[in-house]
């Protein structure tokens, strides 16, 4: 049976389609939540899409992270269960303090959408286990307010402690704090990543298919976690 | 004071604020003849911006019925002219409606909010015809790209369209951005959308069924959006109300995306009997558009529409142009399912009124008639002018002008006249604006600019799609508006013939000056005659449109712009034709003829000429043409196409091999000028790429349909060291006359926009 992962929908998620397109490609099955459900369906993951969740109202996914589903999902996530939140997601993420720092507005005041070189640095979290280190990847970026930024100690402990994913190559498409466009917790079951790697899992549509290895990654952590 | 319809009976001499609104004496007087009484302060609202130019068609409907009675017979024509936007059947059930609107005063107000709404308004006439929107496109035009107003209104323009689009959740694919000296104090903000539905998903603006339903559902309705109604407000119905309204609408893009979802729910669970979008001229255009097409009679209680403002009137209120907003027809057994589908996605809704079949528009403000007129009347039959119109005098001078008479660059300034071109405005790179755009979201995106046409996979499953092109050279339309009409329908047709999909129907976006300009509205009828005429030869129908007048500084109008797009479909989006080529050997052919064509052309636009004869247009010529790239993508036979227009044959193979990053060998025919053959705009060419395997096969093809075809060129990748480039580097050699390294001609390319944008 394939490992199931949620893709959650909030008021204003616009990548959940393509996150479930990406999640079934990859050979999981892709199940719909409900932000206003606190039920997460037995699913094995969660996937925070992609998208402007209220409208980004007071700020970037502050909202979102009060829905029903998301007190679920916390509580999931400190579990271990494998949590990937993209763009959007990656926000709510920050404000529900499953990760450290926040996203702030591109440092040229421009909504930018580009296809992004990134390298991966961790390839021992949930999302990232089937890069190898040092990969070079190309994905589409397309966020107004993905500047990663954290106070000075954090970033040396997410350095230290390896938990940067994957940092920009060539451009920092929006200020972030030393290339960071992915990060992950202690843990490394949850990440956020500001690129989409669901808009890179087929050729005719997307600049690579090198998006599809964060979603196989998670289904083959899965896979090793029920093994042992 | 509310003015009732009882106390407009029994005070005839009451005078009316009429002109302001911008109603005709006689105007007046008819509307006067139709209520057999003066119309009450409401009924004065809603037939004054019923009656506008922008809602009724009033000057150019006896132009625009051509469209109509010159339409070509088409198969896939599923629903015409009139609706809120055309459909089209693509095959295996699918539905596809697509529509393109002009948002150009607005945007040169408020430049943001302008073209935020304009995207708003014309993604809810797609939703309201039943289906999913999928994706928007956006022809722009502005000013001298480096005029100080231009610096305001673009960086505005651009950011409103993406701001709203990419909040939307779709993909911006294409569209166009242009610069000209006309457009200085009237920049041109169009906005086009498609959306795909199954065949039973259909759904019309009607109010069918006595005792059903009218619902209002979405943003609330606030002082937003209203021009003229801010007259009445201020100075005869209520002093103290609010004052002075700001008339450019404000949008919120996160209302809209779940006003789609809402909507698409209630309509695929069967829940919806009509429905109809709110835009301009708001509830009165919506209740009485609804109504005269269905059983011919409404009643609103117009105080139940829940408001921003409380202290709105009701004149205000039926006219409030706020956005988001959609009515639909609700069966009374189905209302409570509606509106529990409403409430899931946390929109608002409230049922304002009912059908009937008493053939009036009855409303009601608090237990008071306030308006009582039978709705076609409001609502299809405005007045309808015959403007005079006659040839401008100036007209043969400006054509005698030919671009002949501008000195020409010799052999060795052609690399300077391309790198100037390329770096002038309208051709160089618009990243700077298309990289605000989200081009991915959905998922579904094959091809987006700088690619001839936006395609968009419709099912996932068969992999069948649409593409979608834009275009209009303002220019050859102001030097023969009946040819330049003509040219920008065959551009956008080759330019989806190019990417291999099958040109379908046709929508347009007719902007130009005020009607009541005699030379505007000659060039504008003859517009409209040479885009008929040209939809009949091609055999595409017209399936919606809008027209914009009334575009112009003092009295001096735009360039005439009649934007046209042509949506094609594709059996197999897998297979589409992109513009960058393939490896090292494969064969540059250059199809169709070029000759000695410079009117109008980018080349004499940078040099500050305008004046003689557009391109010469075959159309037959331009059929044959699509169809060969058609069947060429279809049987695998080229790798790459692009259409040669702006800036001419140089242009087209430059964005080509800057979109492949690989270097070709081109020669120039020994029998035409070289100028000629590298910078002129004759119509009706392309540059295609062809495998060896394939080169017989494609060239008897073209010999059969009588199409010349040339060999120009050939795909090489290691022309580097031989032409005194770094070894590696990619070149394009021009023949015996110059090579240039791709790096240069990108950095000339590519630094224009930013430099004055960033």
């Amino acid at each position: 049976m394939s490992a199931r992962i949620g893709v959650v929908t909030f008021p204003g998620s616009l990548d959940e389609a393509d996150a479930a397109r990406a999640v079934t490609i990859a050979g999981g099955e892709a199940v719909s939540l409900w932000h206003g459900d606190d039920d997460v369906k037995n699913v094995d993951a969660v996937l925070l899409p992609g998208g402007f969740s209220y409208g980004d109202y007071l700020r970037c996914g502050a909202i979102a992270r009060f829905a029903p589903v998301m007190d679920t999902i916390i509580d999931a996530a400190h579990r271990g269960m494998p949590v990937f939140g993209i763009c959007n997601g990656f926000q709510i993420l920050c404000e529900t303090h499953l990760l450290p720092g926040a996203l702030t507005r591109n440092d040229h005041l421009h909504f930018v959408c580009r296809d992004q070189k990134l390298r991966i640095e961790n390839t021992a979290s949930a999302w990232t286990r089937d890069f190898t280190p040092g990969q070079e990847i190309v994905i589409p970026l397309k966020n107004g307010e993905g500047g990663y930024v954290a106070d000075e100690d954090t970033l040396d402990r997410l350095e230290g402690d390896g938990r940067v994913i994957a940092r920009y190559l060539d451009v920092n498409p929006n200020g972030s704090r030393r290339d960071i466009a992915g990060i992950t917790n202690e843990r490394g079951n949850v990440v956020g990543l500001m690129p989409h790697p669901e808009h890179a899992v087929e050729s005719l549509t997307g600049p690579s298919t090198d998006g599809l290895i964060f979603f196989a990654s998670a289904l083959s952590s899965l896979m090793a976690g029920a093994g042992q | 004071m509310i003015d009732t319809v009882d106390q407009a009976a029994r005070t005839p001499e009451v005078e009316q604020p009429y002109l302001e609104l911008g109603l005709k004496t006689e105007e007046y007087e008819r509307i006067r003849e139709i209520l057999g009484r003066r119309p009450t302060s409401s009924e004065l609202a809603m037939y004054s911006v019923m009656w506008s130019e922008h809602c009724s068609y009033k000057s150019s409907k006896v132009h625009l019925r051509q469209f109509g009675e010159k339409a070509p017979p088409s198969d896939a024509l599923l629903v015409g002219i009139g609706e809120n936007a055309g459909v089209v059947d693509i095959g295996d059930g699918w539905a596809v409606t697509f529509k393109v609107e002009s948002h150009n005063h607005p945007s040169y107000v408020e430049p943001y909010q302008g073209a935020a709404t304009g995207v708003g308004g014309i993604v809810r006439d797609i939703l309201s015809m039943g289906a999913r929107p999928l994706a928007v496109m956006d022809p722009l035009r502005f000013g001298p790209a480096d005029a100080a107003d231009t610096k305001r209104v673009l960086p505005g323009v651009i950011a409103g369209v993406g701001g709203y689009g990419n909040c939307l959740g779709l993909p911006n694919i294409g569209g166009e951005v242009v610069f000209d000296e006309s457009y200085a104090g009237n920049p041109l903000v169009n906005a086009l959308c498609v959306g795909a539905m199954r065949h039973e998903d259909i759904h019309l603006a009607s109010a069918k069924g006595v005792g059903n339903l009218v619902v209002l559902y979405g943003a609330r309705t606030g002082g937003d959006g209203i021009g003229g109604v801010s007259v009445l407000a201020s100075e005869t119905f209520d002093d103290e109300g609010p004052a002075k309204r700001p008339s450019v609408q404000v949008g919120d893009p996160f209302m809209e995306k779940l006003l789609i979802e809402a909507t698409l729910e209630v309509l695929h669970a069967g829940l919806v009997e009509g429905i109809q979008d709110l835009g301009g001229a708001g509830i009165s255009c919506a209740t009485s558009e609804l109504a005269s097409n269905g059983d011919g009679g409404m009643h609103v209680w117009l105080d139940r529409v829940l408001l921003r403002d409380p202290t709105l009137s009701p004149e205000e209120i039926l006219m409030s142009e706020s956005q988001e907003r959609m009515c639909a027809i609700v069966r009374p057994d189905k209302i409570d399912d509606f509106l529990s589908h409403c409430r899931k996605w946390d929109v608002e809704a409230v049922v304002i009124g009912e059908v009937n079949d008493s053939g009036r528009l009855t409303i009601d403000w608090h237990g008071e008639r306030i308006a009582d007129a039978p709705p076609r009347t409001v609502a299809h039959e405005g007045p309808v002018y015959e403007r005079p119109f006659h040839r401008p005098p100036w007209q043969d001078a400006l054509q005698a002008n030919e671009a002949t008479t501008i000195d020409r660059p010799g052999p060795k300034e052609f690399l300077n006249t391309l790198l100037e071109l390329l770096a002038s405005a309208n051709l160089a790179d618009k990243s700077w604006v298309t990289d605000q755009y989200d081009r991915y979201v959905r998922g579904n995106t094959v091809l987006s600019q700088p690619e001839d046409s936006g395609m968009i996979r419709v099912d996932e499953e068969t992999g069948r799609g649409v593409a979608i092109a834009t275009d209009c050279n303002g220019r050859f339309a102001k030097l023969d508006p009946y040819a330049g009409a003509q040219l920008a329908l065959a551009e956008s047709y080759r330019n989806v013939c190019v990417t291999g999909a099958v040109p379908l129907a046709v929508t347009n976006c007719l902007n130009f000056g005020s009607p009541e300009d005699p030379e505007v509205m000659w060039q504008f009828a003859e517009a409209v005659r040479g885009l008929a005429d040209a939809c009949a030869a091609l055999g595409i129908p017209v399936t919606g449109g809008n027209v914009s007048f009334y575009n112009q500084t003092g009295d001096t109008a735009i360039l005439p712009t009649p934007v046209v797009g042509v949506l094609g479909v594709i059996d197999d989006v897998d297979r589409r034709t992109p513009m960058s080529w393939g490896p090292d050997g494969e064969l540059i052919y250059l199809l169709g003829d070029t000759r000695d064509e410079f009117s109008g052309s980018e080349w004499a636009h940078i040099r500050g000429h305008l004046g003689g004869h557009p391109p010469s247009l075959d159309l037959e010529r331009e059929k044959v043409l699509g169809e060969i790239l058609v069947a060429a993508s279809r049987d695998g036979m080229i790798t790459a196409a692009h259409d040669v227009s702006d800036g001419g044959f140089a242009i087209a193979v430059v964005e080509m091999a800057l979109r492949s990053r690989v270097g070709a060998r081109l020669w120039l025919p020994d029998d035409v000028d070289p100028f000629v053959q590298l910078f002129a705009e004759s119509a009706g060419r392309a540059v295609v790429v062809i495998p060896r395997s394939e080169e017989l096969r494609f060239t008897e093809m073209c010999a059969a349909r009588g199409v010349p075809a040339f060999r120009v060129g050939v795909v090489d990748s290691g022309l580097g060291a031989d032409t005194g480039h770094a070894d590696g580097s990619q070149v394009l050699q021009f023949g015996e006359f110059f090579t240039v390294s791709l790096d240069r001609l990108r950095d000339a390319n590519s630094a224009t926009l930013p430099a004055l944008f960033s």
